[in-house]
């Protein structure tokens, strides 16, 4: 059938979907942990352009262009101090991270 | 505004407080000198004033206006009438004997500024009370002499007998301050004004007012004021059933006996009576409230006064029954003849005290009537003080006791309110139990074989300090007596002076060897012969004036209806005519025959009293234990408090606000924390997952209802 | 079908397979490798979309820059793979679960409200139309205020990286100034009590 903006929609509505799965199923690896976390921005990255083409309203792609640089600067982050996590902990896995318990 | 009545008023106010606060600079003459000078000031005032109103010149007007609101005027005022002139008069005069008779009385106390500055200060406060023209200056003035009679009485306040008395005394006297405050406060309430003459002008128009009190109950306005007042009175002036407190008074020194509880404070509240005449003429229930308390008074406190071995405690139960006395004629309307009664009263009661204090100071602090006897030898002066104060109480005829009660008995024959036949069975039959109590006493004291000075004086014995005695006993014993706590039988004259009471603290044995006893030096016995005289002769000179004269018009309102007083002026023939009447009526015949009867019983045959005490034992403990008044109030009353406030301090405080509102808040708080804490895991991702699950919530609440269209 | 939907469904599954294999994959490098594949692939459907900027941007600096940064991280740090493998299973159905719901939620909506645009309903673009060119004149005049704090927070990201992870020697000297400031006088000086000795004890006979 003709695609439609509904199609690229729900495209991004599924990569979002399996973001959150990844989260769920990774709970001892942390790196996959961030890399779902970079689908789900990517799925709402789709999402953006899409709207932007089929609107006409260039908006959307600025919007894209500010998440990636965010997403970017939250993954380097994140992953020093994931670097300074395991040279202390010795282990990337979350059910360590438990010293905060109530 | 003269400066006599300022002078009167506030005299004794500034005397109290130069020897109060500064007592010790000037010393114990000093204290004794200002306020004996500021009392006969105040003393030769009242009689300017007396005179003043004699010719006519009254007042009734305010000196300092305190606050005003709204309609409301809270003023400091005079009303100097013929009432207030006389009442001024006797509380200065009988202050004035009391003064004089401390500085012997209290010589070694070391209390002794103390004591005039309160007693100055209680004469201010009756002062004030008695020229007040409005209902508030009436209250200060009442509740400043009850705050003066608690410190006097617990004088010694080391001594917890005098503090459990005084206590009482206070406790007793707030709880008919309580209804005084409610009669004033329905004052306010429905007259708008706390002026004298503003109330008394608006009462006729609100006689017939109802007030409505509990459920449906329409009771008379002026009934419910009356009666509220009068229980203040009751409290003050010690009528059944808040009389507890007066014997127990007898705690205090004994010129505070005289004073207070005999001449003046406990006259507060007939003198309250008198001048609300016109508020209590309109009510005849409150009448018969008060003619009814006033007899049962009168009857029963003179039995209680038949098995007394207190000196004091005699002298108190009199005092109580004849404040009764003084309550029936107010009840029968004879405000007038109440007053005389009280003024003659104060005369010959303070020197009844007085003379009771002198031969306790003769006895070295023994106050048993039983071991006394045969004083008339040691003591002559107080011996004849005494007898013309117990021939004035019976009411020997010619005597001024005689007028005042005579009339009384008259009055309330002529009563027409409900209770006056109880009444007036009331008083004749006070007739003769007043002159069995006093005759007792008299021959127990006074007559009889002497059973002192022979052991039994130690025991119960509370000395001086040390120093006073020390220094005291050198000066007398000035010939080498080695040993200082011994008085031997050399007793000089100019003995002991001023030894106290009972009950000063500080531990000496005396030990039985006191010479016989002397007679107490001048400055107790001049007191005693001042007060002598008005008691012969007040009666005599003052009846006509005062009780049918034109004296007192101006100050006591009397209703047509009450018929007793008109009655009264229609069988009056001058004073030497009542005299001589008496003699052929039966109420008198009824004094001397009790007298003859005490004589059988206490001198001729004692041991005849004994056995009917022994016959008559459940009569007698009644008696003795004072109608079991004293242990209803403890275990009810004050018992009931104290439990009252035990439960609500273990249910109400310690269950209730501690258990479940403080601590209980906490726990709860606690308990909540727990809960909650097991939403901290630690682990990062709960925390992300309750967040994806959160979102999904979100997105179903706000997505599936448009979906489901 | 056109072209061009055959080419987006392509894509798509692309798209979805390499992010499912992300997901599961056993070696985190290959969870690294196979999103720098579904980048890949969402660069080309962006393409399509004509945003072709963005989408080089997607292959130059996403993957090439942060995937290159993941890969880097992954192979530094010693994983041992077997005790991340455990649970894995256990939390899929409930996962599984909760992605299903958020899926047919969005789906559903999105299905219904958008399936009636299509590809060819778009504003039509002039023929010279430069994607760069039209990014180019919004970001530098109406947005030029969120285009600063963007370089902000890659300022903020560097520091913040360094700051983490750095590792000081241990034998470097430095001044601590708020240090030296807090100094208290019962750190530097203490005094003692000695007991003094008499001279004729001390010296000799």
């Amino acid at each position: 059938m003709t695609v439609t903006l509904a199609h690229y929609l729900v495209l991004g509505a599924l990569m979002f979907a399996i973001g959150v799965v990844g989260i769920f199923l990774n709970r001892r690896n942390l790196i996959v942990v961030l890399m779902a976390i970079e689908l789900m921005l990517l799925a709402v990255n789709i999402n953006f352009i899409a709207f932007s083409h089929f609107l006409g309203d260039i908006a959307g792609q600025i919007f894209v262009f500010f998440i990636l640089t965010v997403a970017a600067a939250e993954s380097a982050i994140g992953l020093a101090i994931l670097v300074v996590l395991f040279r202390n902990l010795d282990t990337v896995s979350v059910e360590e991270l438990d010293t905060l318990k109530g | 505004m003269k400066t006599s009545y300022l002078v009167a008023a506030f005299a004794p106010l500034a005397g109290a407080l130069i020897a109060g606060l500064f007592g010790r600079q000037i010393g114990r003459a000093g204290a004794h000198w200002v306020t004996i000078l500021a009392v006969l000031a105040s003393f030769l005032a009242s009689v300017s004033v007396l005179r003043d109103v004699l010719a006519g010149d009254t007042f009734n007007g305010t000196l300092y206006s305190w606050s005003i609101i709204g309609d409301l005027r809270f003023e400091i005022g005079f009303l100097i009438d013929s009432l207030t002139a006389t009442m001024m008069t006797v509380v200065t005069f009988v202050s004035l004997m009391v003064h004089v008779y401390t500085v012997g009385y209290m010589r070694d106390d070391p209390g002794y500024q103390r004591f005039f500055a309160y007693i100055s200060l209680f004469t201010f406060a009756m002062m004030m009370l008695v020229m007040a023209n409005n209902f508030l200056q009436l209250f200060f003035g009442w509740e400043a002499v009850g705050l003066v009679s608690y410190l006097l009485i617990g004088f010694w306040y080391t001594r917890p007998t005098a503090i459990y008395a005084n206590l009482k005394a206070f406790l007793v006297n707030r709880v008919g301050d309580l209804g005084f405050l409610l009669g004033i406060g329905l004052v306010v309430a429905f007259f708008g004004s706390l002026d004298y003459v503003e109330v008394f002008k608006a009462a006729p128009e609100q006689a017939a007012a109802t007030l409505n009190l509990l459920g449906a109950a329409e009771w008379s306005l002026l009934t419910v004021i009356c009666i509220c007042l009068f229980i203040g009175a009751m409290g003050k002036s010690a009528q059944f059933p808040l009389h507890v407190w007066l014997p127990d008074s007898m705690e205090g020194p004994t010129p505070i006996s005289a004073l207070i509880h005999a001449a003046t404070m406990v006259t507060a509240g007939i003198f309250m009576v008198a001048r609300m005449s016109p508020l209590f003429e309109l009510s005849d229930t409150a009448l018969s409230f008060v003619l009814v308390i006033g007899a049962i008074t009168a009857l029963f406190m003179g039995l209680l006064g038949i098995v007394q071995n207190d000196i004091k405690r005699v002298v108190a139960y009199s005092t109580l029954s004849q404040l009764g006395y003084m309550t029936v004629a107010l009840g029968a309307s004879a405000y007038s003849v109440a007053i005389f009664h009280l003024m003659t009263h104060a005369f010959f009661k303070a020197l009844l005290f007085l003379a009771a204090g002198s031969v306790i100071i003769a006895m070295h602090h023994e106050q048993d009537i039983r071991k006394m006897g045969g004083l008339r030898k040691y003591l002559p002066i107080t011996w004849i003080t005494a007898l013309i104060g117990t021939l004035a109480l019976i009411g020997t005829p010619f005597f001024s006791g005689f007028y005042s009660k005579d009339l009384i008995i008259e009055a309330v024959r002529y009563a027409n309110v409900p209770g006056a036949g109880f009444a007036y069975f009331a008083v004749t039959a006070g007739v003769f139990v007043t002159a069995l109590y006093s005759f007792r006493m008299y021959f127990l004291v006074f007559h009889g074989t002497e059973r002192f000075g022979h052991g039994g004086h130690d025991v119960a014995h509370s000395p001086h300090a040390p120093a006073a005695e020390t220094a005291h006993a050198v000066a007398v014993h000035g010939r080498g007596d080695p040993d200082p706590l011994h008085h031997g039988a050399s007793h000089e004259a100019g003995a002991e002076k001023g030894h106290g009471e009972h009950a000063r603290p500080a531990a000496h044995a005396h030990d039985e060897h006191h010479g016989p006893p002397q007679e107490t030096p001048a400055v107790v016995t001049v007191p005693l012969l001042l007060l002598a005289i008005p008691s012969v002769l007040i009666g005599l000179f003052t009846v006509g004036p005062m009780i049918f004269g034109e004296f007192l018009r101006d100050a006591i309102f009397v209703d047509e209806r009450h018929p007793a007083m008109a009655q009264l002026a229609s069988h009056w023939h001058g004073w030497f005519a009542m005299g001589t009447h008496a003699f052929v009526t039966l109420v008198f015949w009824l004094a001397p025959a009790s007298a003859v009867v005490a004589w059988y019983l206490y001198l001729v045959r004692p041991e005849l009293s004994e056995r009917i005490r022994q016959r008559a034992g459940a009569l007698y403990r009644l008696l003795d234990n004072k109608y079991y008044m004293d242990q209803i109030n403890d275990f009810v009353f004050a018992g009931g408090a104290r439990r009252l406030g035990a439960g609500l301090w273990r249910g109400g405080d310690q269950v209730l606000i501690d258990g479940v509102a403080v601590n209980g808040s906490a726990r709860l708080v606690g308990w909540f924390a727990g809960v909650a804490r097991w939403m901290q895991t630690g682990y990062i991702f709960h925390y992300a997952i309750t967040m994806i699950v959160g979102i999904a919530v979100l997105l179903g609440w706000f997505l599936l209802p448009l979906v489901l269209r | 079908m056109d072209a061009r939907s055959f080419l987006f469904y392509v894509f798509a599954a692309v798209t979805v397979f390499a992010a499912v294999r992300v997901v599961t994959a056993r070696n985190p490098v290959h969870s690294a490798l196979f999103l720098v594949l579904t980048f890949f692939s969402t660069a080309a459907i962006w393409l399509m979309l004509k945003a072709e900027f963005l989408a080089i941007t997607l292959v130059l600096v996403y993957i090439g820059a942060v995937m290159v940064l993941f890969l880097f991280v992954v192979m530094m740090l010693d994983i041992n793979l077997d005790k991340m493998r455990q649970g894995f299973w256990r939390n899929a159905a409930l996962g599984g679960v909760i992605a299903l719901v958020i899926f047919f939620e969005l789906a559903l909506v999105l299905w219904f409200h958008f399936s009636d645009i299509r590809m060819v309903d778009a504003p039509a673009l002039p023929p010279t139309y430069s994607n760069t060119q039209e990014l180019g004149r919004v970001l530098y005049t109406d947005y030029v205020y969120p285009f600063e704090i963007a370089a902000v927070v890659l300022l903020v990201a560097i520091i913040a990286a360094i700051a983490l992870t750095l590792r000081r020697r241990k034998d470097s000297k430095y001044q601590n100034v708020a240090e030296q400031v807090r100094v208290k006088r019962s750190d530097r000086v203490r005094l003692v009590s000695i007991p003094s000795q008499s001279k004729q004890a001390s010296s000799g006979q």
